[in-house]
């Protein structure tokens, strides 16, 4: 079964970086459920943007460092332009 | 597993549970009485407090056991019990949505076989059939996309 959603995420490198922040750690900054930051960083979930900030912030870094999306393919870009 | 996950585990295992009993005490009489004759709407009313009042009881058990275990494993937290977040918000509304389709579709089918003159007996069944499948389609629902994700 393929992931739900196509947002991934760099959470689990920000967590290991930021002093080896736990999941519960995390949890309580963005006032969120282990298991939601689990599944978010399982791509099983993809968080309003509301958390989406709360979580970048926690890092302090911007939100495109945190979550990102695949480029559009250029042939659909192309056709999208016209 | 979050809390609200058990939660929806504890209510589908309870309804599963109380529904056996009520077919089996209920459901046996059929073959064998007219329907008209079937005392059913005692063993309804104690199988719909059942399923309220045990899943009230078994949630309770759950907050004291996840407390317990916190305390004892020192993993995840007692404010943990009554945390919900958005994610738990939104799957319940989703899996609530569907039990709400899935309602409405037994109720017309109550209307039917009222409008069809059936027995009190088989209007009730049709009605308390209703409330139990949505009930448990919306928690299979719910307990599909927690472990699926969306």
């Amino acid at each position: 079964m393929g992931k739900p959603t196509n947002v991934t995420n760099s959470i689990r490198a920000l967590r290991f970086s930021a002093n080896e922040m736990t999941q519960a750690g995390l949890a309580d900054r963005v006032d969120m459920t282990r298991q939601t930051i689990i599944a978010i960083e399982q791509g099983r979930y993809s968080p309003s943007l509301e958390v989406a900030f709360k979580i970048a912030r926690v890092f302090n870094v911007p939100l495109d460092e945190v979550f990102h999306y695949p480029e559009e393919s250029s042939s659909t870009a192309t056709s999208a332009k016209k | 597993m979050s809390f609200e996950e058990k939660v929806t585990w504890v209510n589908t295992v309870t309804t599963v549970i109380v529904v056996a009993i009520y077919a089996w005490v209920v459901g046996g009489q059929i073959a064998e009485n007219p329907v008209a004759d079937i005392a059913y709407q005692t063993p309804m009313l104690i199988a719909v407090g059942a399923i309220i009042g045990l899943t009230i009881a078994g949630v309770i058990a759950m907050a004291i056991g996840t407390a317990i275990s916190a305390e004892i494993t020192g993993e995840g937290s007692v404010d943990d019990i009554d945390r919900k977040d958005e994610r738990d918000i939104t799957i319940n509304r989703r899996g609530d949505l569907v039990g709400y389709y899935v309602s409405s579709a037994f109720m017309i089918g109550a209307l039917a076989v009222t409008m069809l003159d059936y027995a009190h007996f088989w209007i009730a069944h049709a009605i308390f059939a209703g409330l139990l499948v949505a009930g448990l389609t919306s928690s299979v629902v719910k307990l599909v996309v927690y472990r699926r994700g969306y």
